[in-house]
């Protein structure tokens, strides 16, 4: 089947959805693959770069759309700022289209697609479960958005992230707080630790501790019991008292902060306003908030969505399109997300894709199945918060156990050392002088192998066997001793163990020595 | 000639210089000396025994040592390091067949002039030596077999095997009171016999029931009584070179089993008794999730992009003839500057120590080459752990489900680094026949094919 890539015309979006590197792998399942021209350009890939990689590349958005079976997209269609065309009535009838869709928002452009009758996969709706973590779009955009964040915060804001003493004079660290640790959360997180920042951080889910106190983050604990996870490892609402608290908690933390990052969403509501005007207007001059949520509202109230303002002498950015911002690397990973996606829906790589509702994954990551409206999904199985662990073990206790033994562990450990001490008064009661000097030798041998053979480093346990399989060829001696003796069978016995005794010998330790040789440093 | 003071002398020596041969091997410095010492030894032991002023067998002596010799050196030359457990397996056979022939021929000398006390008691050195000298050898055949996989690995197990390793048993003390009886009147060849049938078949049985992932403690075992064969011929010719070099043998595979069993949470008479995880309580957790694949080219950008890498061998690179392969990888990413370490399993491999023969074989310097307990602890700070051919060794399951076959047997925590990159041929269960959760976690990477294949592929991007 062939797959197009229009260019995205989304004002300020510069992501493309495949690169030259996805392009190639997803050629080879089968697929061909062409690329509106300029399309790569807001995200610095040339039209020749797909080329080399054998996409063929049109020369508008108008041929694209009508050659291809398959779009691939960044932003969810709209009407085409050129052509003065909506993408939807582009996009041919009965066509599938992947992108970002985001249904419970758009249920317009959900009837017009159901119209067309297209197949549409949106890469918001993919289930969060393990297995569908590498076609995860939103996490992979939501790690460069946390970064970016920081990125934007220091740009704006007028002091070293890290703490200095110089010949200058004390430069203290920034302190940054960051709310809600999702993937974004953790992402600021790490880039605001790694420019040398005091980082603490927020969030209702008290599983998410462990991953923020990982990151070298303090971890504001809140009072209050409550637990904030709701399905699908996304955070649910909270009643009345803990919001009161966790205001107070932004409130004294607004005080001493220099710049806040939010990203406290709940999926299809509107953020939830966690910084209000008041705290804005005590913070420090100078602060910044960067509001990863201007997109469904903002969770500062004075956040503008789209835009950077000074409110009350403290930066407010509220840009809504951080990824586009570092836009080869998040088409990087988008295309790479789209590429999983299409190993999943394509998985005989014969270049035909299967729309497979059977398959948790695709089921939920489908949006509308040949014109007829398929979400919202069946919630997902899976929670990705592991279950609470409980106090008592799911196995036996031990005293259940020990009541099958009778022997109490002083008679077990002592009953060996009876009984071999029995034997060896026994075997002394009966035995003669001549006997018992041997069985002497036997004994300290046994006990000199012991004291040597622990010695031996466990790398050099196959050239020991191979040694000791040589050494134990002594029993030629024996051999040796009854070769004089009379009689023609005893000889000939004594003779094939004279043999097999030296092939042992000189082969065990031939094979050691070469064995030996090969241990180098 | 010699007289009796100068060969005991002798002998004297020689057991001295074997001490000192196993004791070299304690160090891989001084470990080359000590193997000379041991063939000083034996030189010294050989020479004084002929020099006894009653020998007169110069022609049988050096026609056997030739031929022998002769079939010795081909096999040590010859053989393959990725074959050396079956050499080793079929060398203990060797040694149980002599003790056995010895032993027929001191029963059949006509010169023995012992009477009452003592002649009984040399007629069971006689008896416990044969017996010994012949559970070794077919034992020792089978280990080979199985090995070479000449035998299927799989566990034999017959229905009531117990009762019948107890019935064999038996009638060997029984035979063996029937032959003490017949011995005063000078027979007793036929008890012997059937005593060495028995003994055979019960050592047939013996290691036909034990499972391929067993093999290293079968190995050992099989060395151990290959030593007490020794021991149990030198009591009965009265000689103490052979008691001594016997129990030195005997002891050094009794603690190879050992360590062996220890290194898989295993009973060694479990082990004996045979069968694999029959004994086990519960139904073990059944293992649930994706694999993520990834290609040589991934692979190789993972080994770049880390700083501290373990590769943890086992006997799939032995099969797959990887070992080269991964030391010019190990060499190059050394090159690199990057920290590459080998975790060797004590029970990687099919027998002990063979991880570590395959990479000195492999020019791998054995300073970067580490025992599970030297690096087990150090897996957080792992950026990139390789399998290459093991399963059972890394298997999670061993520590955290109680009702897993290998349950509590030590394994390298290679899942606590950072990736865990595993070669496999195909998704395959272990030697155990258990899954193992290791594959499906989040930070492991499966890289099929046959590891040779796929490491000359990762060696050829990690160059380009």
């Amino acid at each position: 089947m062939k797959i197009g890539i229009p260019k995205e015309i989304h004002e300020g979006e510069q992501r493309v959805a495949t690169t030259p590197e996805a392009a190639a792998q997803i050629i080879k399942l089968g697929f061909s693959v062409s690329i509106e021209s300029g399309a790569g350009a807001g995200a610095n890939i040339s039209d020749e770069a797909y080329k080399a990689v054998g996409v063929e590349v049109a020369a508008d958005a108008k041929t694209l759309w009508k050659q291809s079976d398959i779009v691939m997209k960044v932003r969810a269609p709209e009407q085409h700022p050129e052509l003065a065309i909506d993408e939807i009535d582009l996009l041919p009838n009965g066509g599938y289209l992947i992108s970002f869709i985001w249904p419970a928002q758009n249920s317009d452009l959900m009837q017009k697609l159901s119209a067309k009758q297209a197949t549409v996969l949106a890469m918001d709706s993919v289930p969060r479960i393990s297995r569908a973590q590498k076609l995860d779009a939103l996490s992979s955009m939501a790690n460069i958005a946390g970064y970016r964040a920081i990125i934007e915060a220091a740009q704006h804001f007028g002091r070293f992230f890290t703490g200095q003493i110089t010949a200058a004079g004390k430069i203290p660290p920034a302190k940054v707080l960051v709310i809600g640790a999702g993937v974004a959360g953790l992402a600021a997180i790490g880039t605001a630790k790694g420019m040398g920042a005091i980082v603490r951080a927020f969030d209702t889910r008290p599983e998410v501790k462990e991953q923020i106190e990982s990151m070298d983050a303090e971890f504001l604990m809140l009072d209050f019991k409550e637990e904030g996870s709701g399905t699908g490892g996304y955070a649910k609402t909270m009643s009345k008292e803990f919001i009161e608290a966790e205001m107070a908690l932004f409130a004294r933390q607004a005080m001493d902060v220099d710049i806040i990052v939010t990203t406290a969403l709940i999926p299809g509501k509107p953020a939830p306003k966690l910084i209000t005007k008041g705290m804005v207007e005590s913070m420090k001059p100078g602060s910044v908030i960067v509001d990863l949520a201007a997109e469904q509202g903002g969770n500062c109230e004075l956040t503008e969505k789209d835009k950077v303002v000074v409110k009350h002498e403290v930066t407010l950015i509220g840009y809504t399109n951080l990824p586009s911002r570092l836009a080869n690397q998040s088409s990087q990973l988008y295309a790479t997300n789209l590429r999983h996606l299409l190993t999943e829906l394509c998985p005989e790589k014969n270049g035909v894709i299967n729309v497979n509702m059977d398959d948790e994954v695709i089921r939920g990551t489908t949006v509308i199945k040949e014109g007829k409206i398929t979400w919202p999904p069946p919630p997902p199985k899976l929670s990705a918060a592991p279950p609470p662990q409980t106090e008592a073990p799911a196995y036996p206790s031990e005293p259940e156990q020990q009541k099958k033994s009778y022997l109490t562990p002083a008679v077990k450990q002592l009953l060996p050392l009876i009984i071999g001490g029995l034997a060896l008064f026994g075997i002394g009661a009966v035995a003669p002088a001549s006997f018992m000097s041997h069985f002497t030798v036997f004994i300290l041998a046994c006990f000199i192998g012991y004291q040597v053979i622990w010695n031996v480093s466990p790398s050099l346990h196959t050239p020991l066997m191979s040694v000791t399989n040589a050494i134990s060829g002594i029993i030629v001696i024996g051999a040796l001793v009854q070769l004089s003796a009379s009689g023609n069978l005893v000889r000939i016995l004594a003779g094939l163990a004279l043999l097999i005794a030296s092939i042992n010998i000189v082969g065990g330790f031939l094979v050691t020595r070469r064995m030996l040789e090969m241990f180098r440093k | 000639m010699m007289s009796q003071s100068l060969i005991t002398m002798s002998y004297i020596v020689a057991t001295i210089l074997f001490i000192l041969s196993l004791s070299g091997l304690s160090h891989q410095e001084t470990a080359r000396r000590g193997n000379y010492y041991g063939m000083l030894g034996m030189a010294i032991a050989i020479i004084a025994t002929a020099l006894n002023g009653s020998f007169n067998a110069y022609v049988i002596l050096i026609i056997a040592l030739l031929i022998g010799g002769a079939i010795g050196v081909t096999a040590a030359f010859k053989v393959e390091m990725t074959q050396m457990p079956e050499l080793v397996a079929i060398m203990h056979s060797l040694v149980g067949m002599a003790a056995v022939l010895v032993g027929y021929a001191n029963f059949m000398d006509p010169s023995a002039t012992l009477i009452g006390v003592e002649k009984t008691i040399h007629e069971v050195e006689i008896y416990v030596g044969v017996l010994i000298g012949a559970v070794t050898f077919s034992g020792s055949v089978i280990a080979f077999g199985k090995l070479s996989e000449r035998i299927s690995g799989k566990p034999l197990l017959l229905p009531g095997r117990h009762w019948f390793n107890l019935g064999l048993l038996i009638a060997a003390i029984f035979l063996g009171r029937l032959f003490l009886q017949q011995a005063e009147t000078g027979s007793g060849i036929v008890p012997l016999l059937i005593m060495t049938g028995i003994a055979l078949i019960f050592g047939i049985h013996m290691v036909m029931a034990i499972g391929g992932a067993d093999m290293p403690v079968v190995i050992s075992m099989l060395n151990s009584y290959s030593g007490w064969a020794a021991a149990a011929t030198g009591f009965m010719l009265s000689n103490d070179l052979l008691i001594v070099t016997g129990a030195l043998v005997g002891s050094s595979g009794a603690i190879l089993s050992y360590i062996m069993c220890r290194a898989m949470n295993r009973n060694f008479i479990s082990v004996i008794a045979g069968g694999f995880g029959t004994a086990s309580g519960g139904e073990a957790a059944a293992i649930e999730g994706e694999v993520q694949p990834v290609t040589p080219a991934e692979t190789a950008e993972l080994l770049l992009a880390a700083k501290n890498l373990v590769i943890i061998p086992g006997y799939g690179m032995a099969v797959a003839q990887a070992q080269h392969t991964v030391n010019e990888i190990t060499r190059l990413l050394r090159e690199k500057g990057k920290k590459v370490r080998f975790a060797i399993h004590p029970v990687a491999g099919r027998m002990p120590g063979h991880m570590n023969v395959l990479l000195a074989e492999a020019k791998v310097p054995y300073d970067i080459v580490f025992e599970m307990d030297e690096v087990n602890e150090d897996f957080p700070h792992v950026d990139v752990s390789i399998v290459i051919g093991a399963n059972d060794i890394v298997n999670p399951s061993a520590l955290n489900d109680p009702n897993s076959p290998i349950a509590g047997m030590p394994v390298l925590e290679c899942w606590k680094g950072g990736t865990t990159i595993v070669l496999k041929r195909s998704m395959a269960s272990g030697y155990a026949g258990i899954g193992n959760p290791l594959f499906v976690m989040d930070n492991t990477r499966m890289l099929f094919g046959d590891a040779n294949a796929t490491l000359q592929e990762v060696l050829k991007a990690l160059k380009g």
